[in-house]
């Protein structure tokens, strides 16, 4: 498979997240997409170097089935199914995930980054996976469908990541997965506490707390 | 050798004499002017020392107010005043001590004695004693300026920080520095009639506690502490004296008729300090500040002169 | 060197084992302390007197330092009082702390921080190692202030030594980058000659000026002090005024010995903002009924008193007179280690007061020196040292500033110095009326309320530290001459050329010694024959014929100040409401007065409000919802985008 393939499907994904209002369907979405992304480096050949076959399997394992083991007990205990009621209703959550497309498309190769680099969707498709990541974060109402928007968010920077990839240090590569993992675990128990003091995970709850 | 130490021993020993001995002398000889002015004759000029002999054998009484802090105003009034004298020149001899910055600590003693007394009079809880305390240190805050610039011009015209060297090299008309000499005089001798409570800052002899400020301070005491007090008054009154006598003395040929300059005009002094009394009458209590700024700014001009 | 790492590293620690007591952590805290003070002590008087001063190197840190701590003869001057107050405030600590201060144990180990911190501080010399110890005073000493944060009082207090102490910080971070291409990889050393009279060193004076003159309180930069040292704890109070105030002085002196060629103009701010913030803060004081605040207002002059006699050493250090800068620069290093202890004892007695009557107001005590003799005794030790009467300590800093300042006209034509003479003499006198104000209220006289009659003297713990920094006092006091030598070697640190002047009998300081000792056995033998003996003890105060003197009928410490307060009028704008009766024969009436503080209450105060009534208005853009927020972030991304691109 070429790489070009599997980011053009990312970016499909991103629409599908964008659209759905199952809970149980954007984690499986946001699975989907992290496995595709894990897959990429691999498609790309650069599956001779050692450390990044170690870390892209460490992604695919820490993104297809830790932290969507973790999202998944999450919505069980908390017994819900659906996003209902969002922000931004989904038809217009789908328009602007594709005008942000467009967008990062034409912006993209004026952008002032590594030029010559063999694959010309990979820094279109990192930016439209960014936007999506955080039209999630910001449309959606329920912490869970938020915590996808974070991680679709980071797809988007491993995107960015993998230009750079040959000479990124192994070590920023497991700091970004770490900071994920941490990032889920924390939100995990956030979710918690919204939950116990509030009896619901509605964000907006939240707003109560400011000054 | 032997002779100039002989002269020196000698001369130390006249100036101590003079301080524990002559003191008390002096506000018999105003009490006795001023009752000469008045037409009356007054008493004896060596009252005061028989005040102090009766009282040193009497026995005092204490408030139950009070505790140990009530003698601390009597006691250190009468040791700060005795070392101050150490260090003012009498007439044109040299002090017994002297070194460079005595002036300073000898400001600072009188600082000393005058917040002893006030904690002395506070002691007692008494609210007269507590008003004279608070007239007491406003007004001095006021003559301090005025002494320390008559201190800075006197050491500009001598370059030196000793009493000694700048009280003793000069006396009026003894050169150039003659205006800004005089407006020192002038200064301090508002600061003398201010610490001295003299009319028409403050009148010792007056009946109303309300309108006393030194006087008021003391009103507790009795017995031994009481006649501290009046010795410590009376040195205070001839240490003044002496600093103001100072910058008025000629420079005399012999070091005797210095002496003999100088008691002379401590009994001038005296009298003139007699004759104001009776001839002026006391202020109101919110004018004595006008009259202390007129002291700052007689020393302060005579510190300007100097620089032009 | 080993023993001074030590003593800071027992100091850090000092409030850990009492995390764990359930008994005696106080104890633990004052015992840890108390060697740490034994060991910091005896290393620097090792480098004081004579021994060489030596210098670590912190290699590991990003920036490559050379120089982490460097422990001279100024760091160890400074570091005599950083471990006596420490050590002072953790045995004070023991009687002087319960439960009303909050969680007793975390303040304990925030007190060990602050001390060593303070105690790193002194010996910084690297910009990395200044900002750390810096910034961990700072913050530790905020956590001590609030100490008692259920009183809104001083949660307003804390806050706004918060904003004020990361001002500072803030401009001694400029200050120091802007330092940064002069010094090796971030070491504090010796400047290029020139660099002071440079424009980039003129704002790096300013910067440093504005940072240290916030942390000793320069007015008008002093708005901070009184409300935070009235609203901590006692002890903490001695800490701040005497030691952590003064880390803004040694900021200036450090500057100061960094510098080869100071410009004149830097002395002369020196004695202007020395003059303005002694003569100030001394008329402010006589206006407070807060016994605490008085005291604070009173650092406020004393930090005048430093500036002074620093303005005179930078002003001989630019000229090249070795006399002035050792005068100069000796009476202000000496006045810095004299404040800090008798302020110190001052703080210390004041809070044994607080902890007897349970308040703070003057008006409200009285009598107090029959039931606590030994508070009373150590605060009348503290206040005689601050005015500078002899034979105490203070008199001695004075005595060389005055000095300094004489011979500034005399031998120089510096006719200026003059004004720092009338100054000094105004300041004493002022002082003199606020000391005699606020011991008579508290102590003398009789009890003004029923918690004033029912107070007991203070335990033990809390008498042995004031006992020793009393004894201190007493000590520099009447032999300076002892201590002259290792304040020669300090102050050669700051003054090349200094180091062949003898201290000692440039300032006669023997003189002073030779002469005290006779004025003390003088005053002895009077006290002896004046001595009451078995003299009736049963009467009353004569009160001029008034036939039943009450307690409410004396002098209050407002009263005794009233015709000062009314004199300078003109600059302290004191408010008073009420006092006016009416009518033939009046019904009760009320009256009050009080002074406020002119940059707080006055500027800052109005200013704050008008700020904050505009902030209101970002308060829409703030909603509380996260998905905002992170719309914010989007939206500038998307700008910044747009912006690159276009």
């Amino acid at each position: 498979m070429s790489p070009d393939f599997l980011i053009a499907l990312t970016m499909l994904t991103n629409f599908a997240l964008v659209a759905t209002s199952r809970i149980n369907k954007a984690i499986q979405l946001a699975v989907v997409q992290g496995v595709l992304l894990g897959l990429v480096p691999l498609a790309m050949g650069l599956g001779r170097h050692v450390h990044i076959l170690v870390v892209a399997l460490a992604a695919v394992a820490v993104k297809g089935w830790l932290i969507p083991y973790l999202m998944r007990r999450a919505a069980r205990q908390l017994q819900i199914r659906r996003e209902v009621d969002p922000y931004i209703g989904f038809t217009v959550s789908l328009m602007l995930c594709a005008a942000g497309t467009g967008l990062s498309l034409l912006v993209a190769h004026s952008l002032p980054l590594k030029p010559g680099t063999p694959y010309p969707l990979l820094v279109p498709a990192a930016l439209a996976t960014l936007f999506t990541g955080f039209l999630i974060l910001v449309s959606r109402r329920k912490a869970l469908t938020q915590v996808v928007g974070y991680l679709v968010l980071e797809n988007g920077i491993y995107l960015f990541g993998l230009l750079l990839v040959e000479e990124m240090p192994v070590l920023v590569e497991t700091g970004i997965l770490l900071d994920l993992f941490v990032g889920v675990f924390v939100m995990g128990i956030v979710i918690n506490h919204i939950r116990v003091a509030f009896d619901s995970v509605d964000t907006r709850h939240l707003a109560e707390l400011k000054d | 050798m032997p002779d100039a130490l002989l002269t020196r021993i000698l001369h130390l020993l006249m100036h101590l004499l003079t301080v524990v001995l002559l003191a008390p002398l002096i506000p018999g000889l105003i009490t006795k002017v001023k009752a000469r002015m008045a037409g009356r004759v007054g008493p004896p000029v060596f009252q005061l020392y028989y005040d102090l002999a009766k009282l040193a054998r009497k026995q005092a009484v204490y408030s139950r107010t009070t505790t140990w802090v009530f003698l601390l105003g009597p006691v250190g009034t009468v040791a700060a005043m005795l070392a101050a004298s150490l260090l003012v020149p009498f007439g044109h001899t040299p002090a017994p001590v002297a070194f460079e910055g005595d002036v300073i600590l000898f400001a600072y003693l009188l600082g000393l004695s005058r917040f002893l007394t006030v904690l002395s009079a506070l002691d007692t809880g008494s609210s007269f004693e507590g008003m004279g305390a608070a007239r007491e240190v406003a007004f001095a805050a006021l003559a301090e300026p005025a002494l320390f610039l008559g201190f800075a011009a006197l050491a500009k015209v001598s370059g030196s920080t000793s009493l000694t060297l700048m009280l003793g090299s000069l006396g009026v008309g003894s050169g150039a520095v003659t205006a800004p000499l005089i407006l020192i005089i002038a200064g301090w001798s508002i600061v003398y009639l201010a610490e001295n409570s003299r009319i028409p800052v403050d009148d010792p002899t007056t009946h109303l506690e309300l309108t006393m400020i030194h006087e008021v301070m003391v009103l507790d005491h009795s017995g031994r502490p009481f006649a501290l007090v009046l010795y410590g008054a009376s040195l205070k009154l001839l240490v003044l004296s002496a600093l103001l006598l100072d910058l008025m003395l000629p420079k005399a040929a012999h070091a005797w008729q210095d002496w003999a300059r100088f008691f002379v005009g401590l009994g001038g002094l005296a009298g003139v300090v007699g004759l104001v009394e009776s001839a002026t009458a006391r202020f109101q209590m919110t004018h004595v500040p006008r009259f202390l700024v007129a002291g700052i700014l007689a020393s302060a001009f005579a510190f300007l002169l100097l620089l032009v | 060197m080993i023993l001074y790492l030590l003593a800071v590293l027992l100091a850090f620690t000092s409030g850990i084992p009492g995390l764990w007591l359930r008994r005696r952590g106080g104890e633990a805290a004052a015992v840890l302390m108390g060697l740490a003070a034994l060991l910091g002590i005896v290393a620097a008087l090792r480098v004081l007197l004579g021994g060489a001063s030596w210098v670590v190197g912190l290699p590991a840190l990003p920036m490559s330092a050379t120089g982490g701590l460097a422990f001279d003869a100024i760091a160890a001057w400074f570091a005599i009082p950083v471990f006596l107050l420490s050590a002072g405030g953790a045995l004070y600590a023991v009687g002087y702390w319960d439960e009303r201060h909050g969680n007793v144990r975390l303040l304990r180990v925030v007190f060990g921080l602050a001390a060593g911190s303070l105690a790193l501080l002194v010996a910084a010399a690297h910009v990395l190692t200044f900002i750390l110890a810096w910034e961990g005073m700072a913050v530790s000493a905020f956590v001590l202030v609030m100490a008692e944060d259920r009183q809104p009082e001083t949660r307003r207090a804390g806050w706004i030594y918060l904003i004020s102490t990361h001002t500072g910080t803030l401009c001694l971070i400029a200050a120091f980058s802007l330092l940064m291409p002069f010094t090796g990889h971030g070491r504090l050393d010796l400047l290029p000659a020139g660099f002071a009279s440079s424009s980039r060193g003129t704002l790096t004076f300013v910067l440093f000026l504005l940072a240290f003159g916030l942390k000793a309180g320069i007015m008008p930069l002093h708005f901070w002090l009184p409300p935070a040292h009235a609203a901590a704890p006692s002890h903490v109070s001695a800490l701040m005024s005497g030691v952590l105030i003064k880390m803004g002085i040694l900021g200036l002196i450090r500057l100061v010995s960094w510098v080869p060629d100071p410009p004149p103009w830097w002395g002369g701010l020196f004695l202007g903002l020395g003059a303005l913030s002694g003569l100030l803060g001394v008329a402010f004081a006589l206006g407070q009924h807060d016994l605490k605040r008085l005291l604070a207002y009173h650092s406020i002059e004393n930090i005048g008193i430093i500036l002074l006699g620093l303005g005179l050493g930078t002003l001989g250090k630019a000229a090249g007179h070795p006399v002035m800068m050792a005068l100069g620069f000796g009476g202000a290093l000496l006045h810095v280690l004299n404040h800090s202890l008798f302020k110190g004892l001052l703080f210390l007695s004041a809070g044994a007061v607080v902890r007897a009557t349970g308040g703070r107001n003057m008006d409200r005590m009285g009598g107090l020196g029959r039931a606590m003799p030994w508070t009373s005794g150590a605060f009348l030790v503290g206040a005689w040292a601050i005015v500078g009467l002899p034979p105490l300590n203070g008199f001695i800093s004075e005595w060389m500033i005055y000095l300094g300042a004489f011979r500034g006209f005399t031998l120089f034509r510096w006719p200026w110095t003059a004004g720092v003479v009338t100054a000094l003499a105004l300041i004493g006198a002022l002082a003199l009326a606020c000391f005699a104000k606020a011991f008579g209220a508290v102590f003398l006289g009789e009890p003004r309320t029923p918690t004033a009659a029912r107070a007991l003297e203070a335990p033990l713990s809390l008498r042995v530290p004031m006992a020793v920094l009393a004894l201190a006092c007493a000590f520099i006091g009447l032999a300076p001459v002892l201590i002259a030598p290792a304040l020669g070697r300090a102050v050669a640190v700051l003054g090349p050329g200094t180091a062949q002047t003898d201290l000692a009998r440039l300032a006669h300081l023997s003189s002073l010694t030779a002469w005290a000792t006779p004025m003390l056995l003088l005053a002895g033998l009077l006290w002896a024959w004046a001595r009451p003996g078995k003299a009736p003890r049963d009467r009353p105060t004569w009160d001029c014929g008034y036939a039943r003197p009450g307690a409410r009928m004396q002098y209050t410490a407002s009263s005794f100040a009233q015709g000062l307060v009314g004199g300078l009028r003109w600059i302290l704008w004191p408010k008073v409401h009420g006092g006016r009766v009416q009518g033939l024969f009046p019904a009760g009436a009320q009256y009050g007065s009080h002074v406020p503080d002119p940059v707080l209450d006055r500027f800052a105060d109005p200013l704050l409000r008008l700020v904050a009534r505009g902030a209101a208005l970002l308060r829409i853009l703030q909603g509380g919802q996260l998905s905002v927020y992170l719309l914010y972030v989007l939206l500038t991304l998307l700008t910044l985008l747009i912006w690159m691109v276009a």
